[in-house]
Protein backbone atom coordinates (compact mmCIF):
# COMPACT_ATOMS: atom_id res chain seq x y z
CA UNK A 1 0.00 0.00 0.00
CA UNK A 2 1.38 3.60 -0.84
CA UNK A 3 -0.20 6.73 -0.62
CA UNK A 4 -0.03 9.14 -3.27
CA UNK A 5 -0.76 13.02 -3.30
CA UNK A 6 -1.98 12.66 -7.66
CA UNK A 7 -3.93 15.62 -8.67
CA UNK A 8 -4.38 17.22 -5.72
CA UNK A 9 -6.16 14.16 -4.18
CA UNK A 10 -4.44 11.94 -1.82
CA UNK A 11 -5.18 8.41 -3.83
CA UNK A 12 -4.25 5.29 -1.81
CA UNK A 13 -2.63 1.98 -4.54
CA UNK A 14 -1.74 -1.59 -3.73
CA UNK A 15 1.40 -3.09 -4.15
CA UNK A 16 0.98 -3.42 -7.77
CA UNK A 17 -0.18 -0.24 -8.55
CA UNK A 18 -3.79 -0.40 -8.52
CA UNK A 19 -6.15 2.07 -7.06
CA UNK A 20 -7.75 1.15 -3.97
CA UNK A 21 -10.86 2.68 -4.07
CA UNK A 22 -12.25 3.42 -7.30
CA UNK A 23 -14.74 5.46 -6.25
CA UNK A 24 -12.82 8.35 -6.33
CA UNK A 25 -10.98 8.13 -9.75
CA UNK A 26 -11.43 11.59 -11.84
CA UNK A 27 -10.32 12.21 -15.30
CA UNK A 28 -7.74 14.16 -13.72
CA UNK A 29 -6.35 11.81 -12.02
CA UNK A 30 -6.39 9.12 -14.99
CA UNK A 31 -4.34 11.63 -16.93
CA UNK A 32 -1.72 11.66 -14.21
CA UNK A 33 -1.59 8.40 -13.53
CA UNK A 34 -1.08 7.67 -17.61
CA UNK A 35 1.93 10.30 -17.60
CA UNK A 36 3.30 7.82 -14.81
CA UNK A 37 2.66 4.75 -17.06
CA UNK A 38 4.98 6.47 -19.72
CA UNK A 39 1.43 6.60 -21.83
CA UNK A 40 1.41 10.54 -22.18
CA UNK A 41 -1.29 12.95 -22.92
CA UNK A 42 -4.72 10.84 -23.37
CA UNK A 43 -7.26 11.26 -26.27
CA UNK A 44 -10.90 10.60 -26.25
CA UNK A 45 -10.11 6.48 -27.73
CA UNK A 46 -7.92 6.58 -24.80
CA UNK A 47 -10.79 7.63 -22.53
CA UNK A 48 -13.31 4.99 -24.43
CA UNK A 49 -11.74 2.31 -23.42
CA UNK A 50 -11.45 3.52 -19.46
CA UNK A 51 -15.02 4.31 -19.64
CA UNK A 52 -15.84 1.01 -20.76
CA UNK A 53 -13.49 -0.82 -18.21
CA UNK A 54 -14.93 1.37 -15.73
CA UNK A 55 -19.05 0.37 -16.17
CA UNK A 56 -17.48 -3.08 -16.86
CA UNK A 57 -16.17 -2.74 -13.40
CA UNK A 58 -19.15 -1.16 -11.54
CA UNK A 59 -21.51 -4.20 -12.91
CA UNK A 60 -18.93 -6.90 -12.56
CA UNK A 61 -16.80 -6.10 -10.12
CA UNK A 62 -14.11 -7.52 -12.22
CA UNK A 63 -12.32 -5.22 -14.88
CA UNK A 64 -12.40 -6.47 -18.80
CA UNK A 65 -9.96 -9.14 -20.72
CA UNK A 66 -8.72 -7.91 -23.78
CA UNK A 67 -11.21 -10.31 -25.66
CA UNK A 68 -14.11 -8.14 -23.88
CA UNK A 69 -12.62 -4.89 -25.01
CA UNK A 70 -12.56 -6.20 -28.11
CA UNK A 71 -16.13 -8.37 -28.54
CA UNK A 72 -18.47 -5.92 -26.13
CA UNK A 73 -16.21 -2.50 -25.58
CA UNK A 74 -15.86 -2.19 -29.93
CA UNK A 75 -11.86 -1.76 -28.93
CA UNK A 76 -9.79 -3.46 -31.46
CA UNK A 77 -6.99 -5.45 -30.13
CA UNK A 78 -4.60 -3.84 -32.53
CA UNK A 79 -5.81 -0.17 -31.51
CA UNK A 80 -5.69 -1.23 -28.03
CA UNK A 81 -2.17 -1.97 -28.13
CA UNK A 82 -1.88 0.98 -29.94
CA UNK A 83 -3.27 2.87 -26.77
CA UNK A 84 -1.82 1.51 -24.31
CA UNK A 85 1.82 -0.37 -25.49
CA UNK A 86 3.31 -2.96 -23.08
CA UNK A 87 0.48 -4.68 -21.30
CA UNK A 88 -2.85 -2.83 -22.05
CA UNK A 89 -4.80 -4.92 -19.87
CA UNK A 90 -3.13 -3.64 -16.80
CA UNK A 91 -1.97 -0.41 -17.83
CA UNK A 92 -5.87 0.46 -18.55
CA UNK A 93 -6.92 -0.92 -15.61
CA UNK A 94 -4.27 1.17 -13.27
CA UNK A 95 -5.24 4.38 -15.17
CA UNK A 96 -8.88 3.62 -14.97
CA UNK A 97 -8.76 3.26 -11.20
CA UNK A 98 -10.07 -0.34 -10.79
CA UNK A 99 -8.43 -3.42 -9.36
CA UNK A 100 -5.96 -5.63 -11.28
CA UNK A 101 -8.71 -7.70 -13.59
CA UNK A 102 -8.09 -11.57 -12.76
CA UNK A 103 -7.64 -12.21 -16.22
CA UNK A 104 -4.54 -10.97 -15.41
CA UNK A 105 -1.86 -13.02 -13.81
CA UNK B 1 -39.29 -38.73 -11.53
CA UNK B 2 -37.06 -36.04 -11.22
CA UNK B 3 -34.83 -35.86 -13.95
CA UNK B 4 -30.92 -34.65 -13.70
CA UNK B 5 -29.27 -34.05 -17.12
CA UNK B 6 -25.70 -34.28 -17.44
CA UNK B 7 -24.31 -32.22 -20.23
CA UNK B 8 -20.45 -34.07 -21.20
CA UNK B 9 -19.47 -37.94 -20.36
CA UNK B 10 -15.73 -36.52 -19.65
CA UNK B 11 -14.27 -36.67 -16.49
CA UNK B 12 -16.31 -34.31 -14.29
CA UNK B 13 -19.44 -35.39 -16.26
CA UNK B 14 -18.75 -38.99 -15.56
CA UNK B 15 -17.90 -39.04 -11.97
CA UNK B 16 -20.65 -37.32 -11.32
CA UNK B 17 -22.86 -39.86 -12.66
CA UNK B 18 -21.23 -42.63 -10.87
CA UNK B 19 -21.49 -40.74 -7.76
CA UNK B 20 -24.84 -39.42 -8.22
CA UNK B 21 -26.13 -42.84 -9.08
CA UNK B 22 -25.13 -44.17 -6.49
CA UNK B 23 -26.37 -41.82 -4.01
CA UNK B 24 -30.13 -40.80 -5.31
CA UNK B 25 -32.85 -43.18 -5.16
CA UNK B 26 -33.46 -44.87 -8.53
CA UNK B 27 -37.06 -44.94 -8.58
CA UNK B 28 -37.38 -40.97 -8.04
CA UNK B 29 -34.51 -39.78 -10.06
CA UNK B 30 -33.70 -40.29 -13.91
CA UNK B 31 -30.25 -39.91 -14.80
CA UNK B 32 -28.97 -38.92 -18.58
CA UNK B 33 -25.69 -38.46 -19.55
CA UNK B 34 -25.21 -36.26 -22.74
CA UNK B 35 -21.88 -35.81 -25.11
CA UNK B 36 -21.51 -35.74 -28.54
CA UNK B 37 -18.40 -38.64 -28.63
CA UNK B 38 -18.14 -42.25 -28.08
CA UNK B 39 -14.38 -42.32 -27.13
CA UNK B 40 -13.28 -41.28 -23.65
CA UNK B 41 -9.90 -39.63 -23.64
CA UNK B 42 -7.16 -39.70 -20.99
CA UNK B 43 -5.95 -35.69 -21.75
CA UNK B 44 -3.31 -35.79 -19.99
CA UNK B 45 -1.64 -38.66 -22.05
CA UNK B 46 -1.51 -36.85 -24.54
CA UNK B 47 1.56 -35.03 -23.46
CA UNK B 48 3.41 -38.43 -23.89
CA UNK B 49 2.14 -39.02 -27.28
CA UNK B 50 4.77 -37.11 -29.30
CA UNK B 51 7.62 -38.95 -28.09
CA UNK B 52 5.94 -42.61 -28.63
CA UNK B 53 5.98 -42.77 -25.10
CA UNK B 54 2.14 -43.17 -24.88
CA UNK B 55 0.73 -44.72 -27.96
CA UNK B 56 -3.04 -44.11 -29.22
CA UNK B 57 -4.37 -46.54 -26.98
CA UNK B 58 -3.09 -46.09 -24.19
CA UNK B 59 -5.68 -42.77 -23.71
CA UNK B 60 -8.59 -44.10 -25.46
CA UNK B 61 -11.72 -45.77 -24.14
CA UNK B 62 -15.02 -46.33 -24.93
CA UNK B 63 -17.10 -43.93 -22.60
CA UNK B 64 -19.96 -46.56 -21.98
CA UNK B 65 -17.87 -48.68 -20.06
CA UNK B 66 -17.15 -45.68 -17.35
CA UNK B 67 -21.26 -44.81 -17.02
CA UNK B 68 -23.22 -46.87 -14.73
CA UNK B 69 -26.03 -49.08 -16.37
CA UNK B 70 -28.34 -47.24 -14.26
CA UNK B 71 -27.93 -44.09 -16.10
CA UNK B 72 -29.41 -43.21 -19.98
CA UNK B 73 -26.95 -42.07 -21.96
CA UNK B 74 -27.66 -40.33 -25.46
CA UNK B 75 -24.27 -39.98 -27.85
CA UNK B 76 -25.82 -36.44 -29.58
CA UNK B 77 -24.38 -33.01 -30.03
CA UNK B 78 -26.30 -30.91 -28.40
CA UNK B 79 -28.30 -27.93 -30.50
CA UNK B 80 -29.16 -25.50 -27.67
CA UNK B 81 -29.24 -25.40 -23.69
CA UNK B 82 -32.98 -22.71 -22.91
CA UNK B 83 -31.96 -22.29 -19.05
CA UNK B 84 -35.44 -20.73 -18.97
CA UNK B 85 -37.64 -23.51 -20.15
CA UNK B 86 -35.66 -26.05 -18.31
CA UNK B 87 -34.59 -28.22 -21.50
CA UNK B 88 -32.24 -28.95 -23.59
CA UNK B 89 -32.06 -29.68 -27.43
CA UNK B 90 -30.20 -32.33 -29.24
CA UNK B 91 -29.14 -32.42 -32.71
CA UNK B 92 -31.09 -35.29 -33.43
CA UNK B 93 -34.46 -34.35 -32.49
CA UNK B 94 -34.46 -35.14 -28.90
CA UNK B 95 -35.89 -32.31 -26.26
CA UNK B 96 -34.23 -33.18 -22.61
CA UNK B 97 -36.27 -31.47 -20.06
CA UNK B 98 -34.84 -31.42 -16.60
CA UNK B 99 -35.20 -30.42 -13.13
CA UNK B 100 -31.58 -30.26 -13.03
CA UNK B 101 -28.64 -29.68 -15.20
CA UNK B 102 -24.85 -30.41 -14.87
CA UNK B 103 -22.51 -28.63 -17.20
CA UNK B 104 -19.73 -30.34 -18.04
CA UNK B 105 -19.06 -29.69 -21.62
CA UNK B 106 -15.28 -28.87 -20.82
CA UNK B 107 -13.13 -26.69 -23.07
CA UNK B 108 -11.16 -27.37 -26.07
CA UNK B 109 -8.52 -25.65 -28.24
CA UNK B 110 -9.57 -23.22 -31.11
CA UNK B 111 -6.77 -22.64 -33.25
CA UNK B 112 -9.50 -20.63 -35.85
CA UNK B 113 -8.78 -17.84 -32.95
CA UNK B 114 -5.56 -16.76 -33.83
CA UNK B 115 -4.55 -15.40 -37.62
CA UNK B 116 -2.87 -17.49 -39.62
CA UNK B 117 -2.55 -20.71 -36.96
CA UNK B 118 -4.91 -22.79 -38.71
CA UNK B 119 -3.98 -22.17 -41.85
CA UNK B 120 -0.94 -23.99 -44.75
CA UNK B 121 1.21 -25.00 -41.65
CA UNK B 122 -1.28 -26.30 -40.04
CA UNK B 123 -0.23 -30.02 -39.45
CA UNK B 124 2.81 -29.06 -41.78
CA UNK B 125 5.40 -27.20 -39.40
CA UNK B 126 2.64 -26.27 -37.29
CA UNK B 127 1.51 -28.57 -34.45
CA UNK B 128 -0.68 -28.77 -31.16
CA UNK B 129 -0.57 -31.79 -28.48
CA UNK B 130 -3.98 -31.06 -27.09
CA UNK B 131 -5.70 -33.03 -29.47
CA UNK B 132 -5.23 -36.83 -30.36
CA UNK B 133 -5.33 -35.32 -33.73
CA UNK B 134 -2.54 -33.26 -33.39
CA UNK B 135 -0.70 -35.65 -30.81
CA UNK B 136 -0.16 -38.25 -33.22
CA UNK B 137 0.66 -36.04 -36.13
CA UNK B 138 3.36 -34.52 -34.14
CA UNK B 139 4.77 -37.67 -33.37
CA UNK B 140 4.91 -38.83 -36.89
CA UNK B 141 6.77 -34.89 -37.51
CA UNK B 142 9.44 -35.36 -34.73
CA UNK B 143 10.40 -38.69 -36.05
CA UNK B 144 11.76 -37.46 -38.79
CA UNK B 145 12.76 -33.86 -37.84
CA UNK B 146 16.44 -33.73 -38.53
CA UNK B 147 16.64 -30.07 -35.81
CA UNK B 148 16.12 -26.95 -35.83
CA UNK B 149 14.39 -23.58 -34.07
CA UNK B 150 11.57 -25.24 -31.79
CA UNK B 151 9.11 -22.75 -30.60
CA UNK B 152 6.78 -23.47 -27.69
CA UNK B 153 3.72 -20.87 -27.55
CA UNK B 154 0.96 -20.20 -25.11
CA UNK B 155 -1.72 -18.56 -26.93
CA UNK B 156 -3.73 -16.58 -24.45
CA UNK B 157 -4.66 -17.96 -20.90
CA UNK B 158 -6.42 -19.74 -19.67
CA UNK B 159 -5.37 -23.12 -20.90
CA UNK B 160 -6.31 -26.20 -20.05
CA UNK B 161 -3.35 -28.01 -17.69
CA UNK B 162 -0.98 -24.56 -17.72
CA UNK B 163 2.01 -26.89 -16.43
CA UNK B 164 1.40 -29.13 -19.77
CA UNK B 165 3.55 -26.79 -22.23
CA UNK B 166 6.74 -26.92 -19.63
CA UNK B 167 6.27 -30.03 -19.39
CA UNK B 168 6.77 -30.47 -23.78
CA UNK B 169 9.59 -28.54 -23.56
CA UNK B 170 11.45 -30.35 -20.64
CA UNK B 171 10.24 -33.76 -22.80
CA UNK B 172 11.42 -32.28 -25.61
CA UNK B 173 14.72 -31.33 -24.07
CA UNK B 174 14.77 -35.20 -22.88
CA UNK B 175 13.74 -36.83 -26.16
CA UNK B 176 16.20 -34.48 -28.41
CA UNK B 177 19.67 -35.59 -26.09
CA UNK B 178 18.03 -39.49 -26.28
CA UNK B 179 17.69 -39.34 -29.60
CA UNK B 180 21.55 -37.65 -30.22
CA UNK B 181 20.27 -34.49 -31.73
CA UNK B 182 19.95 -31.96 -29.10
CA UNK B 183 23.00 -29.93 -30.15
CA UNK B 184 21.40 -29.11 -33.33
CA UNK B 185 17.92 -28.03 -31.61
CA UNK B 186 17.22 -24.94 -30.14
CA UNK B 187 13.79 -24.84 -28.05
CA UNK B 188 11.93 -21.44 -27.09
CA UNK B 189 9.41 -21.12 -24.55
CA UNK B 190 7.02 -18.06 -25.52
CA UNK B 191 4.67 -17.40 -23.53
CA UNK B 192 2.19 -14.22 -22.55
CA UNK B 193 2.93 -14.69 -18.71
CA UNK B 194 5.33 -12.91 -16.99
CA UNK B 195 7.41 -15.79 -16.03
CA UNK B 196 7.34 -19.57 -16.59
CA UNK B 197 4.19 -19.94 -14.73
CA UNK B 198 1.26 -18.24 -13.13
CA UNK B 199 2.38 -18.33 -9.46
CA UNK B 200 5.76 -16.18 -8.49
CA UNK B 201 7.21 -19.27 -6.55
CA UNK B 202 6.57 -21.93 -9.13
CA UNK B 203 7.78 -19.46 -11.86
CA UNK B 204 10.82 -19.51 -10.28
CA UNK B 205 11.68 -22.87 -9.78
CA UNK B 206 10.44 -23.78 -13.30
CA UNK B 207 11.93 -20.77 -14.96
CA UNK B 208 15.37 -21.89 -13.41
CA UNK B 209 14.81 -25.90 -14.45
CA UNK B 210 14.01 -24.08 -18.27
CA UNK B 211 17.47 -22.49 -18.05
CA UNK B 212 19.13 -25.48 -16.95
CA UNK B 213 17.75 -27.61 -19.58
CA UNK B 214 18.91 -24.70 -22.45
CA UNK B 215 15.47 -23.42 -22.40
CA UNK B 216 15.45 -19.53 -24.02
CA UNK B 217 11.90 -18.69 -22.01
CA UNK B 218 10.28 -15.11 -23.87
CA UNK B 219 7.74 -14.01 -21.61
CA UNK B 220 5.29 -11.09 -21.90
CA UNK B 221 4.49 -12.36 -26.00
CA UNK B 222 1.00 -12.09 -26.77
CA UNK B 223 0.49 -13.69 -30.08
CA UNK B 224 -1.21 -11.52 -32.62
CA UNK B 225 -1.00 -13.57 -36.15
CA UNK B 226 1.79 -16.01 -37.60
CA UNK B 227 3.04 -15.95 -40.94
CA UNK B 228 3.46 -18.91 -42.33
CA UNK B 229 5.91 -18.06 -45.71
CA UNK B 230 8.44 -16.35 -43.48
CA UNK B 231 7.99 -19.05 -40.65
CA UNK B 232 7.24 -16.17 -37.89
CA UNK B 233 4.78 -15.83 -35.13
CA UNK B 234 4.38 -11.63 -34.65
CA UNK B 235 2.51 -10.44 -31.25
CA UNK B 236 0.37 -7.33 -31.21
CA UNK B 237 3.70 -5.14 -30.61
CA UNK B 238 4.69 -6.43 -34.10
CA UNK B 239 7.78 -8.45 -31.91
CA UNK B 240 8.32 -11.41 -34.37
CA UNK B 241 9.86 -15.28 -33.58
CA UNK B 242 11.44 -17.28 -35.85
CA UNK B 243 10.51 -21.07 -35.90
CA UNK B 244 11.20 -23.89 -37.89
CA UNK B 245 9.14 -26.26 -36.09
CA UNK B 246 5.62 -24.32 -33.92
CA UNK B 247 4.12 -26.28 -31.27
CA UNK B 248 1.07 -23.91 -29.84
CA UNK B 249 -1.15 -24.38 -27.48
CA UNK B 250 -4.08 -22.26 -29.64
CA UNK B 251 -6.73 -20.57 -27.42
CA UNK B 252 -8.94 -22.90 -24.87
CA UNK B 253 -12.91 -21.97 -25.13
CA UNK B 254 -15.69 -23.10 -23.55
CA UNK B 255 -17.74 -25.42 -25.78
CA UNK B 256 -19.76 -23.72 -28.82
CA UNK B 257 -23.27 -24.80 -27.06
CA UNK B 258 -22.38 -22.56 -24.36
CA UNK B 259 -22.17 -19.41 -26.80
CA UNK B 260 -25.04 -20.68 -28.42
CA UNK B 261 -27.33 -20.88 -25.50
CA UNK B 262 -26.02 -17.52 -24.22
CA UNK B 263 -24.49 -18.65 -21.30
CA UNK B 264 -21.30 -18.22 -21.55
CA UNK B 265 -18.53 -15.28 -21.05
CA UNK B 266 -16.52 -13.81 -23.93
CA UNK B 267 -14.40 -17.37 -24.21
CA UNK B 268 -17.65 -19.49 -23.82
CA UNK B 269 -17.29 -20.15 -19.86
CA UNK B 270 -20.07 -20.35 -17.74
CA UNK B 271 -20.26 -17.76 -14.81
CA UNK B 272 -20.09 -20.16 -11.85
CA UNK B 273 -20.03 -19.49 -7.73
CA UNK B 274 -16.69 -20.07 -6.72
CA UNK B 275 -17.40 -21.83 -3.52
CA UNK B 276 -20.29 -24.01 -4.16
CA UNK B 277 -19.81 -24.42 -8.17
CA UNK B 278 -23.79 -23.28 -9.39
CA UNK B 279 -24.45 -21.31 -11.82
CA UNK B 280 -24.48 -17.48 -10.70
CA UNK B 281 -27.61 -16.93 -12.76
CA UNK B 282 -29.66 -20.41 -12.80
CA UNK B 283 -30.19 -22.30 -9.26
CA UNK B 284 -31.44 -25.55 -10.69
CA UNK B 285 -27.91 -25.48 -13.10
CA UNK B 286 -24.19 -26.74 -11.84
CA UNK B 287 -21.35 -26.76 -13.41
CA UNK B 288 -17.71 -28.24 -12.89
CA UNK B 289 -14.37 -28.97 -14.62
CA UNK B 290 -13.10 -27.21 -17.46
CA UNK B 291 -16.94 -25.09 -18.67
CA UNK B 292 -16.96 -23.08 -15.36
CA UNK B 293 -15.17 -19.51 -15.43
CA UNK B 294 -13.90 -20.41 -11.98
CA UNK B 295 -9.96 -18.67 -11.23
CA UNK B 296 -8.59 -22.05 -11.21
CA UNK B 297 -6.68 -24.09 -13.22
CA UNK B 298 -8.63 -26.24 -15.58
CA UNK B 299 -7.03 -29.94 -15.06
CA UNK B 300 -8.68 -33.30 -14.20
CA UNK B 301 -7.35 -32.95 -10.57
CA UNK B 302 -9.55 -30.13 -10.17
CA UNK B 303 -12.57 -31.25 -11.54
CA UNK B 304 -11.96 -34.49 -8.97
CA UNK B 305 -11.86 -32.28 -6.34
CA UNK B 306 -14.53 -30.07 -7.26
CA UNK B 307 -16.50 -33.16 -7.00
CA UNK B 308 -16.57 -34.03 -3.55
CA UNK B 309 -17.92 -30.42 -3.23
CA UNK B 310 -20.83 -30.74 -5.92
CA UNK B 311 -21.61 -34.00 -4.69
CA UNK B 312 -22.38 -32.65 -1.06
CA UNK B 313 -24.11 -29.37 -2.67
CA UNK B 314 -26.20 -31.18 -5.01
CA UNK B 315 -27.62 -33.22 -2.40
CA UNK B 316 -28.03 -30.24 0.08
CA UNK B 317 -29.95 -28.51 -3.12
CA UNK B 318 -31.93 -31.13 -4.43
CA UNK B 319 -33.85 -30.99 -0.52
CA UNK B 320 -33.61 -27.62 0.33
CA UNK B 321 -31.12 -27.86 2.32
CA UNK B 322 -28.06 -24.87 2.33
CA UNK B 323 -25.36 -25.73 0.54
CA UNK B 324 -22.19 -26.11 2.95
CA UNK B 325 -19.66 -26.95 0.71
CA UNK B 326 -17.15 -24.62 -0.49
CA UNK B 327 -14.47 -25.65 -3.06
CA UNK B 328 -11.00 -23.81 -2.55
CA UNK B 329 -9.54 -24.09 -5.92
CA UNK B 330 -7.74 -26.91 -5.15
CA UNK B 331 -5.43 -28.07 -8.01
CA UNK B 332 -2.50 -30.51 -7.60
CA UNK B 333 -0.32 -31.49 -10.60
CA UNK B 334 2.82 -34.04 -11.69
CA UNK B 335 5.34 -31.97 -14.01
CA UNK B 336 6.97 -34.47 -16.00
CA UNK B 337 10.51 -32.69 -16.19
CA UNK B 338 12.20 -34.96 -18.47
CA UNK B 339 15.06 -38.05 -17.91
CA UNK B 340 12.82 -40.05 -14.89
CA UNK B 341 12.09 -36.88 -13.20
CA UNK B 342 9.12 -35.12 -12.22
CA UNK B 343 7.65 -32.37 -10.09
CA UNK B 344 4.60 -31.29 -8.05
CA UNK B 345 2.62 -28.66 -6.85
CA UNK B 346 -0.16 -28.64 -4.59
CA UNK B 347 -2.11 -25.17 -4.49
CA UNK B 348 -5.50 -23.24 -4.46
CA UNK B 349 -7.38 -20.17 -5.05
CA UNK B 350 -5.09 -18.25 -2.32
CA UNK B 351 -1.74 -20.08 -1.40
CA UNK B 352 0.30 -20.60 -4.64
CA UNK B 353 2.63 -23.52 -4.92
CA UNK B 354 5.29 -23.94 -2.14
CA UNK B 355 7.61 -26.73 -1.06
CA UNK B 356 7.35 -29.57 1.05
CA UNK B 357 6.08 -33.10 0.78
CA UNK B 358 2.89 -35.01 -0.05
CA UNK B 359 0.21 -36.06 0.35
CA UNK B 360 1.70 -37.00 3.95
CA UNK B 361 2.96 -34.08 5.81
CA UNK B 362 6.65 -34.38 6.31
CA UNK B 363 6.85 -38.16 4.16
CA UNK B 364 5.71 -37.68 1.45
CA UNK B 365 6.29 -40.14 -0.37
CA UNK B 366 6.03 -36.73 -3.12
CA UNK B 367 8.27 -34.12 -2.64
CA UNK B 368 6.52 -30.44 -3.59
CA UNK B 369 8.27 -27.50 -6.06
CA UNK B 370 11.02 -30.12 -6.34
CA UNK B 371 12.69 -32.76 -8.81
CA UNK B 372 12.29 -36.03 -7.72
CA UNK B 373 12.25 -39.64 -9.35
CA UNK B 374 9.28 -40.59 -7.05
CA UNK B 375 7.08 -37.76 -7.88
CA UNK B 376 7.80 -39.24 -12.08
CA UNK B 377 6.90 -42.87 -10.57
CA UNK B 378 3.49 -40.91 -9.37
CA UNK B 379 2.19 -39.21 -12.70
CA UNK B 380 2.95 -42.66 -14.42
CA UNK B 381 1.10 -44.30 -11.66
CA UNK B 382 -1.74 -42.19 -12.23
CA UNK B 383 -3.00 -42.96 -15.21
CA UNK B 384 -3.76 -46.41 -13.62
CA UNK B 385 -5.67 -44.92 -10.75
CA UNK B 386 -7.20 -42.40 -13.35
CA UNK B 387 -8.87 -45.38 -15.55
CA UNK B 388 -9.15 -47.38 -12.14
CA UNK B 389 -10.15 -45.59 -9.42
CA UNK B 390 -10.87 -41.59 -10.76
CA UNK B 391 -13.44 -41.76 -13.17
CA UNK B 392 -15.03 -44.42 -11.22
CA UNK B 393 -16.01 -42.58 -8.30
CA UNK B 394 -13.85 -44.33 -5.52
CA UNK B 395 -12.12 -42.23 -2.53
CA UNK B 396 -8.94 -41.19 -3.01
CA UNK B 397 -6.22 -41.11 0.01
CA UNK B 398 -6.51 -37.61 -1.05
CA UNK B 399 -7.99 -34.40 0.38
CA UNK B 400 -10.04 -32.42 -1.70
CA UNK B 401 -9.50 -29.25 0.46
CA UNK B 402 -5.78 -28.00 0.40
CA UNK B 403 -3.95 -28.66 3.42
CA UNK B 404 -1.09 -26.36 4.67
CA UNK B 405 0.35 -29.38 6.74
CA UNK B 406 3.66 -30.60 5.18
CA UNK B 407 3.90 -27.02 3.08
CA UNK B 408 7.27 -24.55 3.79
CA UNK B 409 6.22 -21.46 3.82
Amino acid sequence: MATEEIAGHSVEFDTEGFMVDHTLWNEDIAREIAQKEGIGELTERHFDVLKFMRQEFKEKGDGPSIRALKNRGGIPTRELYELFPGGPAKKAARIAGIKKPTGCV
Amino acid sequence: MKKLVILGGGTAGTIMATRLNDALDSGEWHITVVDQFETHYYQPGFLFIPFGIYSRSDVMKPKRDFIPSGVEVIFSPIEVIEPNENRVKLDNGTILNYDWLIIATGAKVVPGETEGLADQGWFKDIFDFYTIEGASALQRHLKFWEGGRLVINISEMPIKCPVAPLEFAFLADWWFTEQGIRDKVEIDFVTPLPGAFTRPRASSVLGDILQKKNVNLTPDFSIARVDNDRKKIIDWEEKEIDYDLLVTIPVNMGDAVIARSGMGDDLNFVPTDKQTLQSLKYENIFVIGDATNLPSSKAGSVAHFESDILFENFLAAVEDRPMRAAFDGHANCYIESGFGKGILIDFNYDTEPLPGKYPLPGIGPFSLLEETKMNHYGKVMFRWMYWHLLLRGVELPIESQMLMAGKRL
